[in-house]
Parts: structure tokens; C-alpha cells; sequence
């Protein structure tokens, strides 16, 4: 298991460091990426932005399928998972939220759009998995998981809402760029997908050493519950 | 490269996509240091 994390770590570096030249690489260099005709330079932040934002959602998915399970099976593993996806979701999210105004600023003037409906949804479901996480890290009730994983289910329906809201609303933000009658340069498609391809090997290197740490927290609070018990019994 | 003022906010973007993950990292690095001494306590004590 060990090897199988040295091999993701490092292939993940590998990954990371040719994606960030593929996304910075100028036309004229060694696999350079063309630059966007009307944006100029500043519309590769795409290639960190929209890569984030789909990891962020495949991992919103994940932590709904591990809390139903949770629900249904009471899985401590199935817990730790929700808990686990859901935290790395929301760095990722955070991400988005971060580099969106960033881009904003030079093309649209400004750094937030109080009526775009994307990107009001976002910053909704960011507060409602930051919510969900602190109800986790406050909560001492023995119901803490279940009420986290209720919780989990409905902030799930926000997200194929904000998925799709550029699909059905004309928004400031930009329409879809691969599905949905998108027209993105073959060139940029690769580029903008070997990205995703090094941020979810970072997310999955980091879930599961966020899997590996929480088990042994509960681990080390188990140990401890049985040592102060057995010293309250003597 | 060109010295354009773009590409202050394509540095910005990306240095904070850096910063955001960096620091969740020394979170998690922080985390398991903690866990390392408590399991180094519990079997001490034991």
C-alpha cells in the first residue's frame, strides 16, 4: 500500500508540473497551448479554474454516495469518506471561488457579479459544505454522522443546479466549453483535461491520506476513551 | 514573455491556487504530527 502511495505521489508531481507548462507554455515553445484570441494571456487561469470546479463537483458526488451508504449501512469507513470528500471538496471549491474573481477583474471589470446565478450557486454551496464540515468538528452527539450525512444529501441537490446553470441561464460567466454545442480548440481541450487528469491524481492522493490520518484519529480517541476508563475503574 | 498587466492576475490565480492547497497540506502535515505524539504517549503510558 505504501508503494502504491509513493507511485501516486510521485506521478501526481509528474503530472502537476507538465500541466502547469502545458497551461503557462507560450505558442511558440515546445508544446506550447495557444492564447485565446479575445482574452488574451489571463484566460489560462481556465486551466486551474474550471479542472478545480470539476474536481470539486466529482467529490460533492462522492461524499452524497458515501453518506447514503452511511444511512443505509451505518459504515464507519462510509463516514469517514463523506467526511473525507467533502473537506478535500471544499479546498478545491475554494479554488474556484478564489481564481474566478481573479479572471473576472481583467475581462469583466469586475471581480464578482452580484446577479450571475453560477456564480452566487457556488459561493451558496461552498457555505453550505463549510457548514457541514464545522457541524462535524462542533458536534459531540453520538447523531453527529447521521445529521452530517442528511445534511450531506440535501446539499447535494445544489449541485447539479449549479452544474447546469449555465446551460439553462444567460450569465455573465461563460457557457459550457466542451458539451452543449462548446467549440474549444482541440489544442486547449487536451490541455484544460490533462489538467483535470493532475488535479484529481492530487485529490485522490490527498483523500486518501486524509482516509489514513482520520483513521487513525478515531483510533488513537478509541485507545484513549478504553486508557482513561480503565484508569477510572482501578 | 510579454510584459503585459494580465499577467499579474494570471501569477495572482495561480499562486493562490498554490497557496489554498499548500495550506491545507500543512494542516493535514500538522494533523498527523499531533496524532504521531498522541500514539507515542498512549504507548508510553501502556
Amino acid at each position: 500500500m505504501k508503494r502504491g502511495i509513493s507511485t501516486l505521489a510521485v506521478l501526481t508531481s509528474i503530472m502537476l508540473c507538465l500541466a502547469l507548462y502545458f497551461a503557462l507554455a507560450q505558442p511558440d515553445w515546445p508544446f506550447g497551448t495557444p492564447t485565446e484570441r479575445t482574452m488574451g494571456y489571463v484566460q489560462r487561469i481556465f486551466y486551474y479554474h474550471v479542472p478545480s470546479a470539476w474536481t470539486a463537483f466529482l467529490l460533492f458526488f462522492i461524499n452524497l454516495g458515501a453518506s447514503i451508504v452511511y444511512l443505509a449501512r451505518r459504515s464507519p469507513k462510509a463516514d469517514i469518506v463523506a467526511l473525507v470528500s467533502a473537506e478535500v471538496g471544499v479546498v478545491f471549491c475554494t479554488v474556484v471561488l478564489v481564481t474566478g474573481p481573479i479572471w473576472a477583474r481583467p475581462v469583466w471589470g469586475i471581480w464578482w457579479d452580484a446577479d450571475d446565478i453560477r456564480l452566487q450557486s457556488t459561493l451558496i454551496m461552498w457555505l453550505i459544505y463549510v457548514s457541514y464540515l464545522i457541524l462535524r468538528r462542533v458536534s459531540t452527539s453520538s447523531l453527529t454522522a447521521v445529521v452530517a450525512a442528511v445534511v450531506a444529501i440535501l446539499g447535494a441537490l445544489l449541485v447539479p443546479f449549479v452544474f447546469f446553470s449555465i446551460w439553462f441561464y444567460r450569465t455573465q460567466h461563460p457557457s459550457p466549453v466542451i458539451a452543449h454545442g462548446g467549440s474549444l480548440d482541440p489544442h486547449m481541450a487536451f490541455v484544460l483535461l490533462f489538467n483535470w487528469a493532475a488535479f484529481l491524481c492530487l485529490a485522490g492522493l490527498v483523500c486518501w491520506t486524509r482516509y489514513r490520518l482520520e483513521i487513525a484519529k478515531r483510533e488513537v480517541e478509541e485507545a484513549q476513551a478504553l486508557e482513561s476508563l480503565m484508569e477510572t475503574s482501578r | 514573455m510579454n510584459p503585459d498587466p494580465q499577467h499579474y492576475y494570471l501569477l495572482a490565480a495561480f499562486l493562490a491556487t498554490w497557496a489554498i492547497h499548500g495550506t491545507y497540506l500543512a494542516v493535514l502535515a500538522r494533523k498527523y504530527k499531533k496524532i504521531r505524539q498522541e500514539m507515542e504517549e498512549l504507548r508510553k503510558s501502556s
